[in-house]
């Protein structure tokens, strides 16, 4: 997941090289049966669900589809979702930028533990998340008495869906950044401090420029996540509807009332999202692929 | 401004890149650190700039103490191996960085705009100043490189490897044009290097410096004709080795011997010999003697004016060996010789500078 925008672009020129070289050409047959089989998987398992999330949500017209999107309960998820986003994503950048700076940019003692703590969320089942949660803050939990004490709730209520969003979105951007820095290296940092730039203006001036793309790129994987997730947010939620649910968990509860032209038409809404990010991810991609290539490299 | 380091110390773990060095750089000089690499030259201009910090000794700009001083306040100009430009600026703006990071006494955009299209001139690449870095070849880019270091106007420019990444042909015509671009303006500049020639062509003078030490201090001639150690000796061109005993006059290598090397050295002391190609000469009808080292001939390079002759060294019973030679000639002498490959020959040298056993590894 790391690194892709970065590394995807610079074997595109070199695999035309070798397929017009007729001493390294494969045969035909064994290009369009990989070409067939990849497509036809893509097709069955990624084309077809999108397809009927559409349809299902359109089957009863685009006046239900509407009612469905409007209907009081649905504007709260929609609501909740856009502001855990809006919380989790501005905070992970700003995490992101900081952790990505001090790994790429310093030598330190436990700069591996960072790295290895970064991609927990990664390798730890999301509904543990939303567990461990629920241990320390629920009511039986660590600080549950004296949050109870001082009338904080943070399980079963909005912070808690917004903490477990946090959690499960922190690696996005600085897995993006990381690599990134680490191959630009610290000479342009110092160039520009010897000019006698301030810290900030370095930042703003040298840093930020030089990451702006792979940036913008983990922050649409971080807010793709932090719309769409389920099974943290899910444990923590307990389901109150119009309060505490967001838009996945209102999918589930209608899909399981069998209310499945309004499930499927909120579900449109998620499967739209996914296709902005990938048309954005896209975009950014190619603006990465023109980018002149690193300077100084030997 | 002058510059002057003291018993600079610094350590990386257990290696140590800088092991007390002193040094002075006066006022206007074009000064070359010369060593191979890992001998800390790099180490000493990071740390003369402030990017890097010596665990102990002091630095002196102008005579003041600067050991603590910020790198923003030491009005230096660092050229970087890589160049080290804003990829994302275009060549304007990364020389006019410097003008507009100004916090104090920001100049009017006129100004700047003045300013940085003089630099661009005196690096000759004013047409080039909408593009961006990557659009540039790498002797642009270091030119680039020098005019945004001498945008904030420095007292000291230090470069490090500057044309350590161009090709053979540009780096010589760069190195002329900063040459001359010195003797116009004169700021004391320091630069790190690996490659003699370049450092002896360049310099005004020339710090030899090996394994966080210096070797030798002076002028390119100075440097070259009288080095102070075996290790400047060897380093600063092709050396051929004579191991003996020095004896009245001469050098006993083996049974043979190379006669008149000069003086200074005991009777029977252990010495090594040292003799550059060009200081070395064949002569051929010596055949019942032992003035001279026996080689045969392996190869004759004999293009251009200097020929150039390839040979091993003979044990006393004739049989060649392992230690190797190279002897320069005029194409003239050669002639004369008419040397053939897989001839017997002795050498001789009048000029073979002799070094204690004992310094040589």
């Amino acid at each position: 997941m790391a690194g892709v925008a970065s590394h995807a672009f610079g074997s595109r020129a070199h695999a035309a090289r070798f397929e017009r070289n007729p001493a390294a050409r494969e045969p035909a047959a064994v290009k369009w049966i990989i070409i067939t089989v990849s497509m036809l998987f893509f097709a069955s398992f990624l084309l077809l669900p999108l397809y009927a999330v559409f349809s299902e949500a359109l089957r009863k017209g685009w006046q239900a589809y509407w009612e469905a999107l409007v209907e009081p309960d649905a504007v709260a998820s929609m609501r909740l979702t856009l502001l855990a986003a809006a919380i989790a994503v501005p905070l992970n950048l700003v995490f992101g930028i900081a952790a990505a700076w001090a790994i790429a940019k310093h030598d330190f003692r436990g700069k591996h533990v960072l790295v290895t703590l970064i991609d927990l969320p990664f390798s730890v089942s999301p509904v543990i998340a939303g567990l461990v949660y629920i241990l320390v803050f629920g009511a039986q939990g660590w600080f549950g008495p004296w949050l109870s004490e001082h009338d904080i709730k943070i399980v079963f209520a909005v912070p808690g869906i917004i903490l477990a969003t946090i959690f499960v979105t922190v690696p996005f951007v600085a897995r993006e950044l990381i690599p990134l820095m680490e191959a630009q290296g610290r000479e342009e940092e110092e160039a520009a401090l010897v000019l006698g730039a301030t810290g900030w203006q370095t930042f703003f001036r040298v840093t930020l420029p030089n990451i702006k793309w792979g940036l913008l790129y983990g922050v649409i994987l971080c807010n793709a996540r932090a719309m769409g997730e389920f099974g943290a947010v899910s444990v923590v939620s307990g389901h109150i509807r119009g309060q505490t649910n967001t838009m996945p968990l209102q999918v589930e509860i209608l899909y399981n009332e069998y209310n499945f032209a309004a499930a499927f038409a909120v579900a449109s809404l998620l499967a739209l999202l996914a296709l902005v990010t990938l048309v954005i991810k896209t975009v950014i991609e190619w603006r990465l692929g023109r980018e002149p290539h690193p300077i100084g490299a030997p | 401004m002058s510059i002057r380091v003291e018993n600079i110390q610094r350590s990386f773990g257990a290696f140590k890149a800088l092991d007390g060095v002193t040094l002075d750089f006066p006022t206007g000089e074009l000064v070359a650190l010369l060593g191979p690499s890992g001998c800390g030259k790099t180490t000493l201009l990071r740390i003369i700039a402030g990017l890097d910090f010596a665990d102990s000794g002091r630095i002196l700009l102008d005579g003041e103490d600067a050991s603590s001083t910020h790198v923003r306040e030491r009005k230096v100009g660092f050229v970087f191996q890589h160049y080290a430009l804003f990829r994302h600026m275009t060549v304007f703006e990364n020389v006019a960085f410097g003008l507009r990071v100004k916090r104090k006494g920001r100049p009017l955009d006129k100004v700047i705009r003045a300013k940085v299209t003089e630099l661009l001139k005196l690096v000759q690449l004013d047409w080039l100043a909408d593009r961006y870095p990557a659009q540039l070849s790498g002797g642009q880019r270091q030119r680039i490189a020098l005019a945004r270091a001498l945008a904030v106007g420095p007292s000291v420019l230090l470069l490090d490897e500057p044309f350590g990444a161009l090709d053979a042909k540009v780096r010589k015509e760069l190195r002329r044009w900063l040459r001359r671009l010195h003797d116009e303006l004169h700021i004391t500049s320091i630069f790190v290097t690996h490659d003699q020639e370049e450092a002896l062509e360049l310099a005004d003078r020339v710090v030899v410096m090996n394994r966080g030490k210096v070797e030798q201090v002076g002028a390119a001639e100075d440097v070259y004709s009288n080095p102070a150690t075996p290790f400047v000796y060897e380093f600063l061109g092709a050396v051929n080795e004579f191991r003996g005993n020095v004896v009245g006059e001469g050098l006993q290598v083996g049974t043979d011997v190379i006669p008149q090397v000069g003086r200074g050295y005991g009777n029977g002391q252990q010495v090594v010999g040292f003799a550059r190609p060009h200081e070395l000469d064949i002569v051929v009808d010596h055949a019942n003697t032992n003035v001279g080292v026996p080689a045969r001939v392996n190869r004759i390079l004999s293009f251009g004016p200097v020929a150039r002759i390839e040979l091993s060294r003979l044990n006393g019973g004739g049989e060649t060996t392992e230690q190797q030679f190279e002897v320069q000639l005029p194409a003239q002498r050669l002639a004369e010789l008419q040397l053939t490959t897989g001839q017997a020959v002795r050498l001789l040298s009048s000029r073979l500078r002799l070094f204690d056993q004992g310094s040589v590894k």
